[in-house]
């Protein structure tokens, strides 16, 4: 599945300079190529190699190829495609809303405010923190007792308050805000520097013409952000797809599963029961959804941007 | 000028909610750092500590291995940090300036490297360092985090070099400089900031991450801080608030640091190129 994304369409432009120098080019490449050959393409094939075997860890016996015994497993796996579905729910529920207010964010710091250097620099401390942290963090303001959370919904009257990150209702919610949170910093970078692409002169020439806010947005500043905000999308997908550390420091996948993500399961499949061929199995079909996305964000770039 | 006054007021208060939204969190958490355990037990919390304290960075320290789990953490990300900074320069010249089939395919790579699902990779990631003896141990950590740091140097590096004009090192060239002349004085020396600001990327990304450490790290005396931190949560998600607060906020001092030092970098525009390229 790697194919469609290896040939990627550029080598229109002729060769700098090539010519006969070629092992000049591998002198400076090998450095580098040979650490991701071994510790992530070899990987990568390994695992999917994994999928079709019964390797187990800690077992003596030899692992044994087993074809596609594991997929088929994978397919009556209930809990899978339940925590395969609040998955998509946790990607979705996070990648729209994020890019919603990033968008915000982004429209409102390329404006000429007072204390915008304020604003940009704290818009990407969430960015530098460390996502245990995060979670930590985030823990202290959920917090039942302790929380400030709670004690603001009290102050306010809106009741006692809950103890959001053990209910069933609101465990998922709870952590598709903090997941919000966390990547609001490289939405808004991203969209922010999209914004630097929008034709300033048309941008008056519009306002000049009597267009409004929301006309000079739909007919301006969209079609030049459009590239950005999908590049940044599709990648917010995927990475909120993929993403564990989260989640495992907020809820470690309760209450009773509902904030299970892909991610945990397989991690506690691979090295809690050591079911290493099944797992890979379930990062098989993780990529595959996650190929889906790429592609779809490729066609679109293609059909777009053609600056690509 | 043009924005009428209403207009103006109404894009202030939505900067001041966005900034509540993103500032309370940590603001909270420091807030905790500094509470005496009968403010952390009180009922009614409280955003600024009657009586600030100490003590829980005290009793952080005390409870955990701090002090190692950041020098291992510290090890690990400069090591990650610089190796990969060396090794991506070159190769990244490569993608800038030649066309040749490796380039492409590293460029397909830098992008299909986006779409990994780590679970994917860290099984044979753990049997693989696990035959070379590098499970559990510092060197092997620190070489995940070199590929694991690499897609975005790659990315942030190749359009440094495309910065960098031909004409220059042509130029070069016609004075009768070699090639690696040319490399190591026309271009690195312009290449250097991008390289720092690279570096520190790379830093932070090990810094932070957790998983690998995670899966790799089994001894106590190898774990990172990030994996040191979840100690704090007991099994039962019972958490000691106060020095966890503490140990969390000292955790993100180093990465606060580089961020300021990288802040204009990146709202001006750093991103730009690794999302369009």
């Amino acid at each position: 599945m790697t194919s469609p994304v290896t040939s990627p369409v550029e080598a229109r432009r002729p060769p700098v300079r090539t010519g006969g120098r070629d092992h000049a080019v591998w002198f400076l490449v090998l450095p580098a190529l040979i650490p991701i050959l071994v510790l992530s393409v070899g990987p990568l094939l390994y695992g999917v190699l994994l999928s079709f075997t019964d390797a187990q860890s800690g077992r003596t016996a030899p692992t044994r190829w087993i074809g596609a015994l594991n997929f088929r497993d994978l397919l009556h796996d209930t809990l899978f495609w339940e925590s395969f579905r609040i998955g998509l729910v946790w990607a979705v529920g996070v990648t729209v809303p994020q890019f919603l207010l990033a968008l915000g964010l982004a429209l409102l710091l390329s404006q000429d405010l007072r204390l915008r250097w304020l604003a940009r620099a704290l818009a990407i401390v969430p960015w530098a923190m460390p996502e245990v942290v995060v979670g930590i963090m985030w823990r202290l303001v959920y917090n039942p007792d302790a929380g400030i959370l709670n004690e603001t919904l009290r102050d306010l009257g809106l009741g006692d308050g809950r103890d959001w990150l053990s209910g069933l209702a609101t465990a998922l919610p709870a952590v598709v805000v903090v997941g919000i949170w966390a990547g609001m910093p490289q939405t808004t970078v991203a969209l922010l520097a999209g914004l630097q692409n929008t034709p300033r002169e048309l941008h008056e020439a519009a306002a000049v013409d009597g267009a409004g806010a929301w006309r000079r947005f739909r007919a301006v500043t969209w079609p030049a952000l459009r590239p950005v905000a999908l590049s940044i999308t599709a990648l917010n997908l995927i990475w909120n797809f993929n993403s564990f550390a989260l989640v495992y420091v907020l809820t470690s996948g309760g209450p009773g599963g509902k904030t299970r993500l892909p991610m945990l399961f397989a991690y506690e499949e691979a090295f809690r029961y050591g079911q290493f061929g099944y797992a890979a199995a379930m990062g098989c079909v993780m990529v595959a959804v996650v190929s889906v996305v790429l592609a779809v964000f490729l066609a679109g770039r293609l059909k777009g941007g053609q600056d690509a | 000028m043009r924005t009428r006054p209403a207009a103006r007021a109404g894009q202030y208060a939505a900067l001041l909610a966005y900034l509540i939204f993103l500032a309370f969190p940590f603001l909270w958490l420091l807030s905790t750092a500094f509470k005496p355990p009968r403010e952390l037990g009180s009922l009614h919390p409280t955003w600024i500590p009657h009586r600030p304290t100490l003590a829980n960075f005290r009793q952080a320290f005390d409870e955990q291995p701090l002090l190692h789990a950041a020098l291992n953490s510290l090890l690990a990300a400069l090591g990650a940090a610089v190796i990969a900074v060396l090794i991506a320069t070159p190769m990244a010249y490569v993608m800038a300036r030649h066309r040749t089939w490796p380039a492409r395919a590293a460029s397909g790579w830098v992008v299909v490297s986006q779409a990994f699902p780590f679970v994917l990779v860290i099984i044979p990631l753990f049997l693989v360092l696990k035959r070379l003896r590098l499970i559990d141990s510092l060197a092997g950590l620190t070489l995940v985090y070199v590929v694991w740091s690499l897609p975005f140097a790659l990315w942030m590096l190749v359009g440094y070099v495309r910065a960098v004009p031909v004409e220059l090192e042509e130029a070069a060239a016609v004075d009768g400089a070699g090639r690696l002349r040319t490399l190591v004085s026309v271009t690195a020396p312009l290449l250097a900031p991008g390289i720092a600001a690279t570096a520190l990327f790379a830093f932070v990304t090990a810094w932070n991450e957790f998983f690998f450490a995670l899966v790799l790290l089994k001894s106590p005396g190898n774990q990172t801080l990030p994996v040191v931190l979840t100690h704090f949560i007991g099994a039962e998600g019972v958490a000691d608030l106060g020095p966890l607060a503490a140990a969390a906020f000292l955790a993100t001092l180093p990465s606060l640091v580089v961020f300021a030092l990288l802040q204009r970098r990146i709202t001006g525009g750093l991103i730009a190129g690794a999302v369009k390229s």
